[in-house]
Formats: C-alpha cells, sequence, structure tokens
C-alpha cells in the first residue's frame, strides 16, 4: 500500500473555499512537484505559477501551513505536517485564482522605493571599478540576491496593517542601491525610502527575516536606511 | 499564535507594544498622584488609601514589570536601529531572553518590597 498525502487548497479569489486532495506520498517531493501532480491528474483546472523550478526565479511562492514559502525549494518531508498540507495564496496581495496573487502592487512599491537602477556611464566608458571589499559594497552585496518572491512581503504585518507601506523587499532594495557607488540616483532612492510608508514604519518584527527563502536580512537593510536618517547616507566607497 | 508570528523577535515585537500600551493607560494615574500630591496632604492621603489596596499592589507590580519588560525591549530595538548589526547577520536575538528575564527579576523585587 502507498502512502498518500491531504493536501487541502484554495480555491477561488478572495472569496472561495479549500477542496482537498489525494496524492502518493514520494520521497523528495517537494510541495510545487505536490501542486503539479494535484494539477495533472485530479484538478486540471487549478491554477498556480512556477518557471525555474529550482529557486531562481521567484514566482511558486505560496502559503504552506499558514507560512509563506517557495514551494520548488521545500520538501514536503521537512514540514513534518503529519502527512497533510494546507495551500493558500500569498497574503497581503489581491488573489487572481486559487495559488495565484497578482504581484502588481508589490512591484509597484519596489518603483516607489526608488528601486530602479540609474547608470551613470554608457557603453563606451571603461567599466566603474568598485572595491569588493569597501565597507558599503560588502552592504550591498549582502542584501542583493533578492529573488523577488514576495515571500517577506506576505510574511510582513506591518504590510498587512498599512497599505501604504513599502515593505520589506523594495526597502532591502533601496539599500542596496544607496550602496551602490554606480547608482547615479541615490540621494533621490533614500528620499523615498525615507518618505511616508518607507522605512520608518518598520517596527523591526523580523518575520522578513524568519522567512526569507535566500536568507537575506531585509529587517538589517531597513535598520541602514534609518540609521541613514540620522547620520547621512553611507559613504561609498571611491572608484578605484 | 499563527507559525507565522511563532519566533522570537516578533514575540519581543509584542511584548513591547503591549507593555507600551499598559504604560500609557497607567501614565495619567501615576501624574494624577504627584499633582494631588503637590495640591495637598489630605487628597493625597485618600489616593493614598487607594493605593494601599491589594488588586491595586497587584496591578502596581504589573506596570514595575511592564515598565522594565518595554525599557529592556526598548533598549533593543534602538541597538538594532543605531548600531552596526554584527557579522554574520543577526537581529541580537540573544538580547530577548535576558530582556525578559530582568523585568521578572525587577518585578519580584519590586514585589517583595511592597507585599
Ligand atoms: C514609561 C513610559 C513609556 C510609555 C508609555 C511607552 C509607550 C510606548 C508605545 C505605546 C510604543 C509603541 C509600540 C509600537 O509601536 O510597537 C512605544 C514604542 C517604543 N518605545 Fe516606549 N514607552 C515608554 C518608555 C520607554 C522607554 C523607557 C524606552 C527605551 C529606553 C522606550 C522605547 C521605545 C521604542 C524604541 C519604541 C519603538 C518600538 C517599535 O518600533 O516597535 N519606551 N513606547
Ligand atoms: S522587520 Fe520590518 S519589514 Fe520585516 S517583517 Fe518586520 S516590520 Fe516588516
Ligand atoms: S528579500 Fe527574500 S523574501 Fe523578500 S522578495 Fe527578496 S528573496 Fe524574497
Ligand atoms: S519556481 Fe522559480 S523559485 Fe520556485
Amino acid at each position: 500500500m502507498t502512502e498518500t498525502l491531504t493536501v487541502r487548497i484554495w480555491r477561488g479569489k478572495a472569496e472561495g473555499r479549500f477542496e482537498s486532495y489525494e496524492v502518493p506520498a514520494r520521497a523528495n517531493q517537494t510541495v510545487l512537484d505536490v501542486v503539479t501532480e494535484v494539477q495533472r491528474s485530479l484538478e486540471p483546472a487549478l491554477a498556480y505559477r512556477f518557471a525555474c523550478r529550482v529557486g531562481v526565479c521567484g514566482s511558486c511562492a505560496m502559503t504552506v501551513n499558514g507560512r509563506p514559502r517557495w514551494t520548488c525549494r521545500t520538501h514536503v518531508r521537512r514540514l513534518g505536517g503529519e502527512g497533510t498540507l494546507t495551500l493558500e495564496p500569498l497574503r497581503n496581495l489581491p488573489h487572481i485564482k486559487d495559488l495565484v496573487s497578482d504581484l502588481t502592487p508589490f512591484f509597484e512599491k519596489w518603483h516607489k522605493a526608488g528601486g530602479r537602477f540609474a547608470g551613470t556611464a554608457g557603453r563606451q566608458d571603461p567599466p566603474q571599478r568598485v572595491d569588493p571589499q569597501s565597507a558599503s559594497r560588502l552592504a550591498a552585496s549582502a542584501a542583493i540576491e533578492c529573488i523577488n518572491c514576495a515571500v517577506c512581503y506576505s510574511a510582513c504585518d506591518v504590510v498587512a496593517w498599512d497599505q501604504d507601506y513599502l515593505g520589506p523587499a523594495a526597502l532591502n532594495r533601496a539599500w542596496t542601491l544607496v550602496n551602490d557607488a554606480r547608482h547615479g540616483a541615490r540621494e533621490e532612492t533614500l528620499d523615498r525610502a525615507f518618505a511616508a510608508g518607507g522605512c520608518a514604519s518598520c517596527h523591526s518584527q523580523g518575520n522578513c527575516t524568519r522567512h526569507c527563502p535566500v536568507e537575506l536580512s531585509p529587517s538589517q537593510s531597513i535598520a541602514g536606511l534609518k540609521r541613514s536618517t540620522l547620520f547621512g547616507p553611507p559613504k561609498v566607497g571611491e572608484p578605484g | 499564535m499563527q507559525p507565522l508570528r511563532s519566533h522570537e523577535s516578533y514575540l519581543a515585537f509584542l511584548g513591547h507594544r503591549l507593555s507600551g500600551l499598559a504604560l500609557a493607560v497607567f501614565l495619567p494615574f501615576h501624574f494624577l498622584a504627584l499633582g494631588l500630591a503637590l495640591e495637598g496632604a489630605e487628597r493625597l492621603d485618600g489616593f493614598l488609601a487607594f493605593a494601599e489596596l491589594p488588586l491595586v499592589k497587584v496591578a502596581e507590580w504589573g506596570l514595575v514589570t511592564l515598565l522594565t519588560l518595554h525599557l529592556c525591549f526598548g533598549i533593543r530595538v534602538l541597538a538594532l536601529e543605531f548600531l552596526r548589526w554584527p557579522f554574520p547577520s543577526d537581529p541580537r536575538l540573544r538580547w530577548i531572553f535576558p530582556g525578559a528575564a530582568a523585568a521578572f527579576v525587577v518585578g519580584l523585587v519590586f514585589f517583595v518590597q511592597i507585599a
């Protein structure tokens, strides 16, 4: 007899219901594998999102047993849910259908926080030299590997409470640019991160840092922004 | 508690906010007592008699505990925000338990003093 896994999946939009499915429990099964199996063999109309399947693209995040997670790198076995899984779309975002959330507000806030890189050199210019050991580059590098999965955004209670809060990922991004000597709009990014709904709204609850799948610390980046409000922006390493 | 929130940083936030709110409720009464003391002995005596009630004493113990808790957790927040973070990144989780323990001890000493 094969063991089975009971999966409760949210069906619908904001209004909807949980439906239960039974799939075989397998060794080395990720949550994304389970969703795919349900969609292929039991519920063809089930909507969910993924692309890379290897933790790079950030599109497969959903709420798994009450926590936001990247599902392609989350092994069912390690969740310890006693043979059951409960899957919902990411919270703090509008729901489109089933397990799919609308990430538009997430990316809009990314821009609102001044997250777009403004280059200062053209393709004819020599590459700008950045000292990899300078304090500012180390700070930027520590926060740069964000995959835009919105797990932190979904985990943050301040986002849930305050519609206008930019959220951990956008502010984390702003912090990398403020520390980037090549970014041409550092002042502007800093101003935007300081504005209402920016870094000052964070209460250091740490839900973001606790859940970020690539182990970034948006809390730390936001603390860096808060420090800059008093002591001025970080000095970026002089080129060369 | 939702699994999302069951970790040290969130508990510290919750303790800090709830204690902060409790202190905000208490503070007007504290100023009332000080104000009465300035106005004259008679009215203050009345208030102090009220403050001798057992329930009021328990409430005072709670407030001393909460103030210490709020202070310790507040200092952690200020450290997070104004000091450089250690490497590898650590949101000073090790400050949380001692803060709670200090609040407990201060509360205990206070209780022994007034009991
Ligand atoms: C004794 C009277 C005090 C009252 C009535 C009080 C009240 C409060 C309240 C209601 C909050 C809001 C909590 C939140 O937003 O999560 C707060 C936050 C804060 N308090 Fe107090 N507090 C007092 C004393 C202190 C002391 C002595 C310190 C520090 C040494 C302190 C440090 C802080 C800090 C840093 C915050 C920001 C916390 C956050 O962002 O969540 N407070 N306080
Ligand atoms: S540390 Fe700030 S941004 Fe991160 S979850 Fe907490 S409140 Fe949100
Ligand atoms: S900071 Fe982490 S959790 Fe947030 S979007 Fe980036 S990778 Fe995802
Ligand atoms: S599918 Fe790309 S990160 Fe999960």
